[in-house]
């Protein structure tokens, strides 16, 4: 990892010119160092001082005694548990297979022909980006209510809801939270998959064309496999922020009036572990099971993806 | 046939249009009429500008302005946050692309990994963190974890090693610049793009979220807006017929809470419009290696 630093200084310390040079520029520091100064005490404090800390919280009891892997199993057994992970696995799988297809096909009707509309276009499919949050919850509670949506035909007619409480029953969050997260979220990837399409160079195209390929065929053999790598990145990112849930349980749970449980994913399970029992060590093995998930995911797109420079 | 083809597409691409705009113009319709006539009339007609007012009057009297408290408190945290930011991730980037330290390829992957790591998995570690050294609470709770932005450093990082050309630098040192001046008066002027594109990512992912305000906060006059949303949502008859009484008793109905909605993504819409090119732009134009 700093062996190119190292073999410096030392090709330094074999030529004295070498070192002579470092001296006249009046390096006694390496370079470099003095600038990173102010941001490491943010990346150690807020980076990986919790996740070690919360290590330390899942693998001990109240007392600091060190106890195993026991908060896990403990947790594992809570009744809350599994259900927590199935409803977040069902919504990021749905939400998965909602963004690839659409975002992927969605970007490539759009570059098939670039014009003016395909930039209004991607304009339109990106706007909803700036509502995120709460935001794009309460609007969305508003377009699941019948009363007031202007899709209540729809929800009448097609999905038989004539209230609101049961556009959000229970077996409907997932898909619901996967239409949330797909409003929001789907325009920035589209913008960054027509721009990877952008990248292919035209002669391929043309020359696929000469070859008598037809739009869709282009479309399908030889644009989506080159942007398979930005496929891969967005739905390992995906994924990982999938089984991360929050706050739109947690915005539904108020508007259902508790109808909702407030522990149905798993990040509001460790969540009220902390906050209503006061029991950190569990609310850490919770917390820790979806860190291990979302660092697996960072570590697989940084090795292997390709897309993330790391050297010069 | 051909035509076929492009009429397909062209309904297509107006199906999603339509499913990604409409809510945006109901929300933006929602406010200008009363809570009866957004269940009487049609849900995309205007209502009036007056009603607009008077949805204000309700959501600025709602807990004594407390809404305008949740706004400035947002602002406070999302600036200073950014600020903070700036001043630290812009130079960590400069020495991490031209330094050549220890343990600098180490600094460089875990800011990686903690950029790509989904945010919300450390919401509660920091949580656990802050609350044994008893930080629960306090303003700097929310600030100094908004503060730390790796995405930040390594777009910087990204810039000066592709953007920036080694010999500019190096000829500023051979004319005696030191490394301090050399950064001061070549290298942060040339960064000016990049400068943009950190503000804007970092200011906001800090105003949109919701989690680790939510957790470490316990005051509702110390709310964010996000929170403040949720705070206002479970204290109006909106979605529950039940609570009906609480709503007579703080005017909030749904009017109302569109409205409150609609200013509280404000400020991000405007940041939104304002770098939509050059955020396009950078966002692939070196952000990430080709």
């Amino acid at each position: 990892m700093s062996s190119p630093a190292l073999t410096s200084t030392q090709a330094e310390a074999a030529h004295p010119r070498g070192l002579r040079a470092a001296r006249m520029r009046g390096r006694r520091v390496p370079r470099g160092l003095p600038f990173i100064v102010p941001y490491l005490p943010f990346l150690i404090v807020f980076g990986i001082a919790p996740m070690l800390y919360a290590l330390d919280l899942a693998f001990t009891n109240a007392n600091g005694g060190v106890t195993g892997f026991r908060n896990f199993t403990r947790t594992f057994e809570d009744y809350r548990f599994v259900p927590a992970f199935q409803h977040i696995i069902l919504y990021t799988g749905v939400w998965l297979g909602t963004l690839i297809v659409f975002v992927v096909g969605l970007a490539l009707l759009l570059h098939g022909r670039a014009s003016r509309a395909s930039s209004a276009f991607r304009f339109l499919f990106y706007m909803p980006g700036a509502l995120a949050g709460a935001a794009s919850v309460l609007v969305w509670l508003f377009m699941l209510d019948p009363a007031v949506s202007p899709a209540s035909f729809l929800l009448r007619h097609v999905f038989g809801v004539q209230l609101f409480v049961q556009s959000i029953a229970p077996g409907n969050l997932p898909f619901v939270f996967a239409m949330i997260a797909f409003w929001t979220g789907a325009g920035g990837w589209i913008v960054v998959m027509y721009g990877a399409l952008n990248t292919i160079p035209h002669e391929l195209e043309e020359a696929a064309r000469i070859d008598g390929a037809g739009p869709f065929t282009i479309a399908l053999r030889l644009k989506l496999p080159l942007i398979r790598k930005w496929i891969a990145y967005m739905t390992i990112l995906s994924f990982a922020t999938g089984t991360q849930l929050f706050i739109e349980p947690q915005l539904v749970n108020e508007a259902s009036l508790g109808l909702v449980p407030d522990t149905w994913s798993s990040n509001q399970l460790a969540y009220q572990l902390a906050f209503r029992y006061g029991d950190f060590n569990a609310a850490a093995a919770v917390a820790v099971d979806l860190l291990v998930i979302g660092l697996l995911a960072a570590v697989l797109i940084v090795t292997r993806t390709g897309l993330f420079r790391r050297e010069d | 046939m051909r035509t076929a083809a492009r009429g397909l597409r062209l309904v297509i691409l107006a199906a999603f249009a339509v499913f990604f705009v409409i809510p945006v113009l109901w929300l933006i319709l929602a406010p200008t009429k009363a809570d009866g006539a957004l269940v009487t009339s049609s849900p995309l007609s205007f209502g009036s500008f007056h009603q607009v007012a008077l949805a204000w009057d309700h959501l600025d009297a709602f807990s004594d302005h407390i809404y305008r408290t949740w706004i400035g408190n947002s602002l406070l945290y999302a600036l200073s946050a950014t600020a903070i930011v700036l001043a630290t991730a812009i130079p960590a980037g400069y020495g991490l692309a031209l330094g050549n330290f220890p343990g600098r390829r180490v600094v460089l992957t875990l800011t990686l990994v903690v950029m790509i790591m989904p945010a919300a998995a450390l919401v509660l570690p920091i949580f656990l963190e802050l609350n044994s050294l008893h930080l629960i609470g306090s303003v700097l709770s929310v600030i100094l974890p908004f503060s730390f932005f790796p995405f930040g450093v390594y777009l910087a990082y990204i810039y000066y090693a592709t953007a920036v050309p080694r010999d500019l630098l190096d000829a500023a040192r051979v004319d005696g610049a030191g490394e301090w001046l050399t950064f001061r008066r070549i290298a942060l002027p040339l960064a000016k793009p990049i400068i943009a594109l950190v503000f804007f990512f970092s200011f906001v992912a800090d105003w949109n979220n919701f989690f680790l305000p939510f957790a470490v906060l316990a005051d509702s006059s110390q709310y964010p807006i996000q929170v403040g949303l949720s705070d206002l949502l479970s204290s109006t008859p909106s979605f529950n017929p039940a609570q009906g009484g609480g709503g007579q008793q703080v005017n909030i109905f749904r009017p109302e809470l569109a409205l409150a909605t609609l200013l509280a993504v404000i400020p991000v819409a405007i940041v939104f419009l304002l770098s939509q090119r050059a955020l396009v732009r950078g966002m692939l134009g070196g952000a990430v290696k080709q």
